[in-house]
C-alpha cells in the first residue's frame, strides 16, 4: 500500500479528492481574478471555525509529499494554533516540517506575514476570519456582493476620513484594505498593516482562506496591492517604537510582553524564527541572557 | 467503439499523491502565466495529450460540465471521461471545462465569462496545442515580474478577454506532458 496509508488510515492531506477538486478550482478562479473572494463549500473540518480552518483547507488542497511546511500564529511556529495544525498536517499529509521561513515551501499563517522575504516557490496560505472588507460597513451580502461588482467603494473611504476627523490620522492597524491591481479591494486578513507592503510585488502566491465564511481569495507572484490611503494622508506602517528586547532588531513587528506587576514591560519580536536566527547569528537586545554553559 | 477495457486504463493510479502534484504544476502555471511546466500520471486515448488528460483528471469530476471540442469528442475520449471523471458533457455555451485544439474551440467567444457579481462562473479552456515554447507575444500582468513570452495560438481573442477583466474565460494550454496557464489578468502584447 502506499506510505500515507501506512502512516494513519487518511487520505493524503486529510480532504478527500473531491472536495480537493471543488477547493482546487476555487483556488485558480482566485489566481486568474486577483482579490476576488471565490465561494467554495467549506468542509467541517476536526477543528472549531475560527481556528483556520479555510486555511487548512487550501493547504490541504495545494499540499505535495515533497512539501516542507511552516505554520505560524501572529508569527509564533510555537504556539498552540500553530502546532496543533502542523501536527495535523504531519499526521494527515506526512509532510516534512520545519521553523525557518526561507527552508518551508508552504507557510500557512494566522495574521503576520514572515519578516525573512518570501521568495519564487513558496506559497503563504493566510487564516482569514472576514473576508468581506466591507462586512463591517454594509452587513448584507448581496449588497457587499454589488458593491464589488460596480466598484463602489466609497464607504470604505468614507471610513479612513472618518478615522482622520476623530483621530487626525487613519486609526486602522490590522487588516487594513488594499486595491488590487486597481479593481478589488481586498481584506489581506488581520494582519498588522506592518506588514501591507509586502503584499505587494511578492515572488510568492499568496492564498486566503475563509473557512465558516466559505470564501477562498488570491495574489498572484508580483501583483500590486495599494493600501488604500489619501493624497493628503499618505498610508503609513506602524510598530512600536522600540528595538527587540532579545535579538536587538529595529526592524521587524514587536510584541508587548508584561513581564512583572509593577509596570516592568519587554519588547519581542512577533516572527520567532526571525529572531531566534539573528540571535544564533550572534545579535542580541537589551534583555537577552543566553543560557549559562552546561545547563540543558 | 472501443473494448471496455481501454477507457478503463490511463487515468490516475495513486490519485491522491499524483494529483496532488499535478495540481502544483498546474497552480504555479496558473499563477505565472507564461512559464512552462511538466505534469504526469495520465495516459489518456488520442487526440488527448497527456497534460490534458491531467488536467481534467485533476479539476473535472459529476460537478463541472465538460465540453469536448472537434476531434477530442470521439468516442474514445467520451468513454475515458465518462469512466475515470464523469463529468456531464455539456455544449460550448454551458460548459465549465472545454478541451480541444485552438481550432476546434473557436469561437472561443461562445463560452462562459462569468457575472458580474460572480467572475468565477467562468470557463477553462484546456487548449491542445503542437508544443509550447517560451517565445511568441510578450505577457504582462498579475504572476509577472516584468514580462514572459509563449507561443499563443492568436492574440486577439485574449486581448478581447483581457478587455472583458474581471470577467473573461481561462486558458491552459497543453502539449505532450507540458502545460502553460493564461489566466484572463493576463495582457497580451499586440502583433
Amino acid at each position: 500500500m502506499t506510505e500515507h496509508l501506512e502512516a494513519g488510515a487518511y487520505n493524503f492531506a486529510y480532504l478527500d479528492e473531491q472536495t480537493k477538486r471543488m477547493i482546487r478550482r476555487a483556488i485558480l478562479k482566485g489566481i486568474a481574478v486577483p482579490g476576488y473572494q471565490v465561494p467554495f463549500a467549506s468542509r467541517e473540518m476536526p477543528m472549531p471555525y475560527g481556528w483556520g480552518t479555510g486555511g487548512v483547507q487550501v493547504t490541504a488542497a495545494c499540499l505535495v509529499p515533497e512539501d516542507r511546511l511552516k505554520v505560524i500564529d501572529q508569527g509564533a511556529d510555537d504556539t498552540t494554533n500553530a502546532v496543533s495544525i502542523r501536527r495535523f498536517f504531519q499526521r494527515t499529509a506526512g509532510v516534512a516540517v520545519t521553523e525557518a521561513t526561507p527552508e518551508a515551501t508552504v507557510i500557512q499563517t494566522r495574521h503576520r506575514i514572515p519578516e525573512t522575504p518570501l521568495k519564487q516557490g513558496q506559497i503563504l496560505v493566510y487564516q482569514v476570519p472576514i473576508p468581506e472588507p466591507l462586512r463591517f460597513l454594509e452587513p448584507r451580502e448581496t449588497e457587499t456582493r454589488k458593491m464589488h461588482e460596480l466598484e463602489e467603494y466609497g464607504l470604505m473611504h468614507v471610513k479612513l476620513y472618518e478615522d482622520i476627523a476623530r483621530h487626525g490620522q487613519i486609526a486602522t492597524s490590522y487588516a487594513y484594505p488594499v486595491r488590487v491591481e486597481g479593481r478589488y479591494v481586498m481584506d489581506p486578513s488581520p494582519i498588522p498593516k506592518f506588514d501591507n507592503p509586502k503584499l505587494s510585488g511578492n515572488p510568492a502566491i499568496q492564498l486566503f482562506g475563509a473557512g465558516r465564511e466559505q470564501r477562498i481569495y488570491a495574489l498572484p507572484p508580483w501583483t500590486k496591492a495599494e493600501s488604500l490611503d489619501f493624497d493628503d494622508h499618505p498610508f503609513e506602517t506602524s510598530k512600536a517604537p522600540h528595538d527587540c528586547d532579545l535579538c536587538g532588531a529595529k526592524d521587524s513587528y514587536l510584541d508587548e510582553v508584561i513581564t512583572d506587576d509593577a509596570g516592568g514591560r519587554m519588547f519581542v519580536c512577533s516572527d520567532t524564527d526571525f529572531c531566534a536566527g539573528r540571535r544564533a547569528r550572534g545579535m542580541k537586545g537589551r534583555l537577552w541572557a543566553p543560557k549559562p554553559e552546561g545547563v540543558a | 467503439m472501443i473494448a471496455a477495457s481501454d477507457a478503463l486504463a490511463g487515468g490516475f493510479t495513486e490519485a491522491p499523491l499524483q494529483s496532488a502534484r499535478a495540481f502544483r504544476e498546474i497552480l504555479e502555471a496558473m499563477a505565472r502565466p507564461g512559464t512552462i511546466r511538466r505534469v504526469q500520471g495520465a495516459s489518456p486515448p488520442p487526440p488527448l495529450s497527456v497534460a490534458a488528460g491531467v488536467a481534467l483528471l485533476v479539476l473535472t469530476d459529476p460537478t463541472t460540465r465538460l465540453h469536448l471540442a472537434g476531434r477530442a469528442d470521439c468516442a474514445d475520449v467520451r468513454h475515458w471521461v465518462a469512466f475515470h471523471i464523469g463529468a456531464p458533457l455539456a455544449a460550448a455555451e454551458d460548459a465549465d471545462f472545454a478541451v480541444g485544439t485552438w481550432d476546434a474551440l473557436h469561437p472561443v467567444s461562445r463560452f462562459r465569462i462569468g457575472q458580474p457579481d460572480y467572475p468565477d462562473r467562468s470557463a477553462t479552456l484546456i487548449v491542445e496545442c503542437d508544443r509550447l515554447a517560451p517565445h511568441g507575444p510578450a505577457l504582462t500582468g498579475p504572476g509577472i515580474e516584468t514580462a514572459t513570452w509563449l507561443n499563443l495560438p492568436e492574440t486577439a481573442a485574449f486581448r478581447a478577454n483581457r478587455a472583458l477583466f474581471p470577467l473573461g474565460f481561462d486558458t491552459l494550454f497543453t502539449a505532450g506532458d507540458r502545460i502553460a496557464g493564461l489566466p484572463r489578468s493576463t495582457r497580451v502584447e499586440n502583433i
